[in-house]
């Protein structure tokens, strides 16, 4: 797929809660390229001395009808601080798109189950409405510290059906993501995942103890985002290899990952 | 327009901009970006005799105005690299010159030797300076009698453009340098990365896998230009200049240093096409100021 560096213009930057931006850029001199569910772009940062590199952002949606780019910002340095804080009619320089992203099911015993946690829930609704397209329903399993800390859930109703917990139960099945009863009670074809490591290992271990195909998507921390640099390597069964041109998605076969 | 076209020791350069190994993959990897024709020279990443893993992860950590790594010089080897990527990088219309590395005379010398076969790249670079290997690397790089002996070993086995590339952690580089030039190296480029540090003071750990990293970027610019003014001044053999350079202003301080070519690096991953504007932009700076050729700007500042 041809990468574009492209001056992106911000539509809209709002904070669905504290720490959080949404932030929705334009293509004001085209189309926006196209794009592959679980790919990432690249941002530059301008105006803030430390951070020289740009910032990886997996893409949240895409809306070509109004030529719409989605990003789910967490802002936790000074350089997503400065993204999450970008100005409607502020330009954003992008690479885009890079990696390759998820598996796209299809077929009409297709029953994928897609699942994420905190800012990971960001690539699966691009990755749902893009499955949806095809005639396959998807189905969310949301999980989060609490009913405050979900964003998005009215989009993401508007792609699947979408299961939730919360570790504190105040919406949803109480626990985690891999305690839901929709485990048991739905067969899946397959697993995406995407969120904290330690709940993706643990989705992964679900999954692979029902012998269903799973993939997972990394952040690795990236300095080109392009396979030149190998800083972001993941070791998989064939060595090293970069997070952000093998990957960010993967499927947990190729990983060394003790499940 | 003027002339940009430089010549290292014998290999022709259609302009002074080249790319540094390490931050610019195969070239490949830029096309969508670059006319990768309209670039000087590439210097593909670091290739040794035998396929290297690298270190683990993480390998990178982000500093102000620049970054340090670790990567450990993580390659498929050389028989990889002339069976497998030589083919589909042959015939990228510039300079494809090979960055080589060993953890011996013998194995830099070998290695080289297979590079020297193909036809299509005209140089080598030769990395006596990687900060992140235990054995080789920059263990040959921080004594003038190891760079001579490594140089030694490789002139013997490749009779092409042979570049050699310094490290900046050294006392005093200039000697490295004379050297490297006594044992028949054809330019020397630098700097290398300079050793540094990172500590993630919440998880009171180090931020990089093997604690110690390379650091590139526009934080190192100053100490680079220095050492490229020293050099130019100590050796007779054209000094390729990098280091921290982010604009064609920052390329043409290291040409009046008396660097006949630069390379960019670190830059490469904020603006991948990079290159090509520096290249521009230094030949509206000579047009700006009357000179016909970069040569009349090399090491013109005293």
């Amino acid at each position: 797929m041809k990468k574009y560096i492209l001056d992106l213009r911000v539509v809209s930057n709002e904070h669905p809660r504290a720490g959080y931006a949404l932030l929705k850029l334009t293509n004001p001199d085209g189309p926006m390229p196209e794009i592959a569910p679980g790919q990432f772009v690249q941002l530059a940062v301008s105006d803030s001395p430390s951070t020289m590199l740009r910032r990886p952002i997996s893409v949240h949606h895409v809306d070509y009808d109004s030529n719409q780019l989605w990003l789910l910002i967490h802002m936790i340095g000074e350089g997503t601080n400065k993204l999450g804080n970008l100005r409607p009619g502020d330009t954003v320089n992008t690479i885009v798109p890079l990696g390759k992203g998820f598996s796209l099911a299809s077929g009409s015993v297709a029953k994928p189950l897609l699942v994420g946690g905190g800012v990971g829930i960001a690539p699966l609704l691009y990755f749902g409405a893009k499955l949806k397209e095809q005639g396959v329903e998807p189905t969310f399993l949301l999980g989060a510290r609490s009913k405050d800390d979900l964003m998005q859930l009215d989009e993401f109703e508007k792609v699947g059906r979408v299961f939730l917990t919360t570790e504190d139960g105040s919406v949803g099945e109480k626990g985690f993501v891999t305690q839901h009863s929709i485990w048991n009670q739905e067969t899946f074809t397959s697993v995406h995942c995407c969120g904290p490591k330690p709940m993706m290992v643990a989705v992964a271990k679900v999954a692979k103890g029902k012998g269903v195909e799973c993939e997972v998507s990394l952040e690795n921390m990236m300095a080109c985002g392009l396979g030149a640099c190998l800083c972001c390597v993941e070791d998989t069964q064939q060595g090293n290899v970069c997070v952000c041109k093998e990957g960010p998605v993967f499927n947990i076969n190729e990983l060394k990952w003790l499940i | 327009m003027a002339d940009l076209n430089v010549n290292i020791g014998g290999l022709s350069l259609k302009n002074p901009v080249m790319t540094a190994s390490g931050t610019f993959g195969y070239g490949l990897e830029y096309a969508d970006f670059v006319d990768l024709s309209q670039i000087g020279g590439i210097i593909v990443k670091g290739t040794t005799l035998e396929p290297r893993q690298g270190n683990p992860y993480p390998r990178m950590a982000e500093t102000p105005h620049g970054m340090l790594n670790c990567v450990g010089l993580q390659n498929k080897g050389v028989d990889y690299f002339c069976e497998h990527i030589y083919p589909t990088i042959k015939d990228i219309d510039t300079n494809m010159i090979v960055n080589v590395s060993g953890s011996s005379p013998e194995s830099y010398a070998e290695c080289a030797a297979h590079v020297d076969a193909l036809d299509k790249i005209p140089a080598i670079e030769l990395n006596i300076s990687c900060p992140n290997v235990k054995q080789g690397g920059m263990a040959f790089g921080v004594t003038a009698q190891g760079a001579a002996q490594v140089v030694k070993a490789v002139r013997k086995a490749y009779n092409k453009t042979l570049i050699v590339k310094l490290s900046p952690n050294v006392t005093d580089i200039c000697e490295i340098a004379r050297a490297v030039e006594a044992e028949g190296a054809d330019s020397v480029s630098l700097i290398n990365t300079l050793m540094g540090m990172s500590i993630d003071a919440e998880r009171r750990r180090r931020t990089l896998s093997i604690g110690t990293g390379g650091l590139s970027g526009p934080a190192v610019k100053p100490v680079a230009l220095r050492m490229v003014y020293q050099v130019a001044r100590a050796v007779k053999i054209p000094v390729i200049g990098l280091g921290g350079i982010s604009n064609a202003t920052d390329a043409l301080e290291f040409l009046l240093a008396g660097a006949s070519a630069i390379q960019i690096g670190t830059m490469n991953f904020v603006d991948p096409a990079v290159t090509v504007k520096v290249a521009q932009g230094i030949n509206e700076y000579l047009d700006r100021h009357g000179f016909k050729s970069v040569d009349d700007i090399v090491g013109i500042v005293d």
